[in-house]
């Protein structure tokens, strides 16, 4: 029997379905970023080390670095450019229609909480994820708790007490 | 002030510069539309993949990329038996796959490229290099014997620095101090790794790289590639994080452009996080001996500062460690030296704040250790000790306030009435201390070169080839535009991050707000004139423009002193059980010049400050000597802080107005955050448990009780 | 990383039918097996994905026990409320473990296979007899701070990284094994081993099987459970030293105890030897630390790794101590 090192999936990203074939290798971060250009999510480590690839896998904060693509049939997977208004989401829409903005990324906005803005996708993705896992959880969101929970994406800049800041407005909503 | 455009309707109401207001990219950087290297969409791209020597010194005698080529997918390999030639431009590092020989482990042997990342990498696993090793010397000890002292250490300044009498003036000295402390190899980790994207079109070199200088970018690779400097373009719009590490051109961009032109079509390279730890540089590890002298008054008689460090067998390069000791106190007998040795290892790099960092934990170390020896506050033995003028060079400095700083920090951190006695202050399993360090950065302004552009319809285009690294760059530039234009900053539209704007200097330093908004505000003030004079007041239908360069400006500067200081508090809880080190509280209050903006101003100065709260604690590449290699090569075991380790960070800053620096009177901000930080945790460290630590980081292995 | 076959399994026994294939693979959550395929230390032809088994389920059983399936997230484990008040021990170590992202990915069952994160077994480059056996041992005088100091051998001196394996062995957890020749279960004392001169098998977990249940059994001292984790940094790092700790303390008089190390040992360290010290003792400062020494007195410190030993003991003390004073 021949032996297949590709396969085909189905997956929808930011609520656009798509269908492709992939390299049994490639990961879901390679796959946005190469094969469905979304390079928002990024990769600072691709070992599960940094959370700069981070996104909401069927509504969890995950790791897409760790994640094989093919795995992924089925799913729902949103990144940052999903985050933002749906008409800014795919790649077809031209660069310069402004998106609306998630509160989550405006807060960071306001409150300076990046500088370079290499791991801000993943800490946009990896803030919004971590909402839900408290609201769910039922658990109060202090500036500990944040921290804590934020501690799987590194910002090298050292942007920390503004994304704290940040979050915490949000969570204060 | 008139406005010198007659027909503008819109005027500054007040001034940009000292506006705090969030950053012009910040949109497209939320949203995850801001383009990196390898982000922009390059139809066709191939993917490059980098395969590293396994030895530290030796030779490779062949590469086998037979299987690799049969790999599906794979478009082709270089090699140093079919690389295309480079021409020399004076980094050694640069000249990959030039010949068979091995300086240090994880040197680039081979790059495969292919159709896929996936393919590219499975390509590389396939590559047989055959290379030969000998017996390697990779370890930097105080007694190598290859130590020697070099003519000049980094920025030019001199190795060696004498005054006096150091060896009289500490026999003279009622109280005195005579300690050795380590500083560990260090690596920068931006977020972004080092990454290319490069195409060659109509005999033209296009690169999408991630460097904190895109002009010197280009000219290495024209000269890398023998071509005219205008047949080449670098683009660096966005960079996630440099650090020191993008501040020179690292392999990743040659090799994308020497694979885009073996395949034919654009390559994107991105270096993987493991293998930036042998090819993107490091901070050198130190060894310092400092030696200290005071009267029973507390007044420095004698300061000795001796810095070893290390470099590699490609070129010499010296961190400028004890640099900063020549100008920190006042003391009669003064003495600052610096060795090096060259070992089989990669060549080290600036890395935020070279020469400061490493220095201060030493000096404001060994100022605390004087501080407990005499019995005095520390605040008040540095606020005694401070010179008139540069105590060595008897220049006058353009201004100095660390005494201002000292005293500012000490109010706001609440550092009166503090008991010196170390080890006495208990909260359940933790004893509790705080600590205080001062810090410096030079004030370096260096040639650059703006355009700006007057349209009819009354918009200013103003371009500068700054590099916004995550400093804020870009919006404080328009700011300075704004300004030197006299109207609101909405009207400028800014460009940075492209070698075809002209010439400007290093994203690097903290010379860029400096150096580039100096050129903005000439080439702004050149405009106004030229409308004024020639177009009395009205743009004409096909706009203006004027180019200014600093040159000459920045050359004829008379000669001062030039430094930001600051003072740093730090608060932190030491566990009795583990000895784990937790920092509460930090504070640092700065003398800076003029800041621009205080918004992005506050996050550079936090930036800093975590990034030596970091290397205080958890920083520490481990070479392993028999190997050459850095082991801790990922970001699991190079640790670097995380969210939950960066506690309480105060910010602020005195409002400086320097006139001897440049137009604007900015000092530069970017790396005075990281500059004492480590010693005032070390010192609060000591104040909370009695230990001194000498060594960086700071771990449980120096703190764990050992008994009951 | 070479190129490899998926398959989506049908069911477990397929799964571990399909384990015949030469280089075949379980994946499940992935975070460690991708992470060890790029790095060349793991080279599947096969990869099996489990991750969509019904395997998922946490059902709290009648006697006071627990039942988890495999394939249970580790946040999901973590966070349920049944294992926080039952085992807090193991609710803390899961907690305590990695970032968010891996562990909403990471499953306990993967969780306890993790392999152990020296620096030489994940580096194909150099000696190490655990990934190949009879190179040699590189860490023994290469880079080993965060290594072993208990039960290691001249082969090996890794560490079980697995914050949960530590509270698991606190509580005598169970694991739920579909084996080729059918179900299985054994404990997770029997699951991991010392080294000695197999490092190569990290546990004695029969070929081709999949774990599909972890059991936490009836324990009523584990409701006074708890995990203390050391390490470099305040989050996100693996152990430098961790304890997991059960104390049953009445009129000053330990009734019960159960103590179990994580990270200085090829194993989960339960500390039987001071658990049979301190059973029916007083409970004193002075005992407990009598206790860690017993305890301690088999460790073999490296050069650069002797600090985990006063680390482990004063963990140790520190964590009953508390436990006593919150019982009074």
């Amino acid at each position: 029997m021949e032996r297949r090192f590709t396969s085909d999936v189905r997956f929808d990203v930011n609520g656009h379905t798509y269908e492709l074939s992939v390299d049994n290798r490639a990961t879901l971060l390679d796959v946005l970023r190469e094969q469905l250009s979304l390079p928002g999510t990024k990769k600072g480590c691709d070992h599960g080390q940094c959370g700069a690839c981070t996104v909401l896998l069927s509504g969890r904060r995950v790791n897409s670095c760790l994640v094989l693509a093919v795995t992924c049939d089925a799913a729902a997977v949103t990144t940052v450019e999903g985050l933002s208004s749906r008409t800014a989401i795919h790649a077809a829409v031209p660069p310069d229609e402004p998106p609306t903005l998630h509160p989550m990324q405006e807060a960071f906005v306001a409150h300076d909480a990046l500088q370079c803005g290499f791991c801000t996708p993943g800490q946009i993705c990896s803030a919004v994820g971590m909402l839900e896992e408290a609201a769910a959880e039922e658990v109060d969101l202090d500036e500990h708790e944040i921290r804590e929970r934020m501690s799987g994406n590194i910002c090298r800049c050292g942007a920390y007490v503004n994304i704290v800041a940040a979050i915490q407005e949000v969570a204060a909503r | 002030m008139t406005t010198f455009l007659t027909s503008l309707t819109e005027r500054a109401t007040q001034p940009a510069v000292g506006v705090g207001s969030p950053r012009i990219e910040a949109w497209d950087k939320v949203t995850g539309r801001a383009p990196y290297a390898v982000d922009h969409p390059v139809p066709g791209a191939a993917y490059a993949w980098v395969v590293q020597s396994t030895v530290a010194r030796g030779v490779v005698h062949d590469v086998d990329t037979s299987r690799a080529l049969a790999e599906e997918g794979v478009l082709g390999v270089l090699w140093h038996g079919n690389a295309p030639h480079l021409e020399p431009v004076g980094d050694p590092e640069l000249m990959v796959l030039q010949s068979p020989r091995i300086a240090y482990r994880g040197q680039v042997v081979a790059v495969v490229v292919a159709t896929s990342p996936e393919a590219a990498r499975g390509g590389a696993d396939l590559v047989r290099v055959r290379e030969e090793g000998t017996t390697a010397d990779t370890v930097l000890r105080i007694d190598h014997p290859a130590l020697y002292q070099p003519v000049q250490v980094n920025a030019g300044y001199p190795a060696r620095s004498a005054i006096g009498d150091v060896d009289a003036g500490l026999a003279e000295a009622a109280v005195r101090v005579d300690a050795t402390y380590h500083t560990p190899a260090e690596h920068h980790c931006a977020m972004e790794p080092h990454a290319t994207t490069a195409f060659w079109e109509h005999g033209c070199l296009v690169v999408f790289d991630s460097t904190q200088a895109s002009t010197a970018a280009r000219d290495a690779l024209a000269g890398l590639f023998e071509l005219p400097p205008q047949a080449v373009r670098v683009v660096n719009e966005h960079v996630g994080g440099g650090f020191g590490s993008k501040g020179t051109m690292k392999v990743n961009t040659v090799l994308a452009a020497m694979a885009a032109r073996l395949v034919g079509r654009p390559v994107k390279l991105a270096l993987t996080r493991q293998q930036l730890f042998a090819l993107a540089g490091y901070r050198t590890p130190t060894i310092q001996r400092i030696r200290l002298g005071a009267t029973a008054q507390g007044r420095l008689l004698a300061i000795g500062h001796d810095a070893v460090s290390q470099t590699s067998q490609l070129s010499e390069f010296v961190e400028q460690s004890a640099v900063l000791s020549r100008h920190m106190y006042a003391a009669p007998h003064r003495l600052t030296t610096h060795r090096v040795v060259a070992l089989d290892v990669p060549t080290p790099v600036w890395m935020r704040a070279p020469g400061e960092c490493p220095g201060a934990f030493a000096l404001e170390s060994a100022i605390d250790e004087l501080a407990s020896a005499g019995n005095w506050d520390p605040v008040r033995l540095r606020i005694d000790n401070e010179p008139p003028v540069h105590p060595e060079e008897r220049i006058p400095f353009s201004s100095r306030h660390l005494v201002e700083c000292l005293r500012d920090g000490a109010e706001r951190f609440g550092w009166s009435g503090r008991d010196p006695r170390p080890a006495v202050r208990r909260d359940g399993e933790w004893l509790l201390g705080t600590g205080v360090a001062a810090s410096t950065y030079p004030s370096i302004t260096w040639p650059s070169t703006a355009l700006a552009r007057a349209t009819a319809d009354q918009r200013f285009d103003v371009e500068v080839n700054a590099a916004d690294i995550g400093t804020g760059a870009r919006t404080v530039l328009r700011q300075i535009a704004a300004d030197a234009l006299d109207v609101p900053a909405h009207c400028v539209a800014i460009t940075v991050g492209d070698s075809a704007i002209g010439p400007a200097t290093v994203a690097g330093g903290s010379t860029g707000t400096a150096s580039w908004g100096w050129a903005v505000t000439k080439a702004c003030r050149l405009l106004r004139e030229r409308i004024h004079r020639d177009h009395g007041g009205r743009v004409p239908d096909g706009g203006v423009a004027v180019r200014a360069d600093t040159t000459l400006d920045v050359r004829d500067r008379p000669e001062f002193s030039r430094h930001a200081y600051g003072a740093q508090f730090c608060q932190v809880r030491v566990s009795t059980v583990t000895g784990e080190v937790r920092v509460d509280r930090l504070l640092g209050v700065f003398a800076a010049g003029r800041i621009v903006n205080p918004t992005t101003a506050r996050s550079q100065f936090l930036g800093g400050m975590t990034m030596g709260l970091s290397g205080a604690l958890l920083e520490r590449s481990i070479l392993d000597p028999r190997t050459g290699d850095f082991v801790t090569g990922d970001l699991a075991a190079y640790h670097v802080a995380v969210n939950a380790d960066v506690p309480r960070v105060e910010v602020s800053w005195l409002d400086e107005h320097d006139p001897h620096l440049n137009p604007m009177g900015v000092k530069g901000i970017g790396e005075i955050g990281i500059v004492g930080t480590a010693a005032a945790v070390a010192n609060a460290v000591h104040h909370a448990t009695g230990i001194r630590v000498r060594d960086l980081p700071i771990g449980l292995e120096h703190l764990v009780p050992r008994s009951r | 990383m070479k190129p490899f076959e998926y398959q989506r399994a049908g069911g477990p026994a397929s799964a571990v039918a399909t384990m015949t294939h030469p280089g075949a693979a379980f994946l499940a959550g992935g975070t460690n097996i991708i992470d060890l395929m790029k790095l060349g230390v793991t080279a599947p032809d096969l990869l099996v994905d489990v991750s969509g088994l019904p395997l998922r389920q946490i059902e709290p059983l009648p006697d006071g026990g627990i039942r988890a399936g495999a394939l249970t997230a580790n946040t999901d484990l973590a966070t349920d409320p049944v294992v926080r008040t039952r085992f807090p021990a193991v609710a803390l170590a899961l907690l305590s473990g990695a970032s968010a992202q891996l562990r909403n990915r990471a499953t306990i069952g993967g969780n306890l296979l993790q392999r152990t994160r020296c620096r030489y077994f994940a580096d194909v480059t150099k000696a190490c007899n655990k990934r190949r056996p009879g190179t040699g041992c590189a860490a023994r005088d290469g880079e080993h701070r965060d290594l072993a100091v208990l039960g290691g051998s001249p082969q090996c001196v890794a560490t079980n990284p697995s914050d949960l394996a530590v509270a698991l062995a606190l509580v005598d957890a169970r694991v739920e094994l579909l084996t080729p020749d059918g179900p299985a279960d054994m404990s997770v004392h029997e699951l991991f081993r010392l080294p000695g001169d197999h490092p190569e098998r990290d546990t004695n977990l029969p070929p081709g099987a999949l774990i599909t249940a972890v059991v936490l059994p009836a324990t009523p001292i584990a409701r006074l459970s708890t995990y203390r984790k050391v390490r470099d940094r305040s989050s996100f790092a693996f152990a430098a030293g961790s304890v997991a700790a059960a104390l049953d303390v009445r009129d000053g008089i330990v009734r019960d105890v159960r103590l179990a190390f994580g990270a200085v040992a090829h194993r989960p360290w339960r500390a039987y030897a001071a658990e049979r010290m301190l059973r029916g003792a007083t409970a004193t400062v002075d005992n407990f630390e009598r206790a860690a020494d017993e305890e301690l007195a088999a460790a073999r410190p490296l050069r650069d790794n002797a600090y985990k030993v006063p680390l482990i003991r004063n963990l140790t003390v520190g964590v009953l101590r508390g436990m006593t004073e919150a019982s009074w």
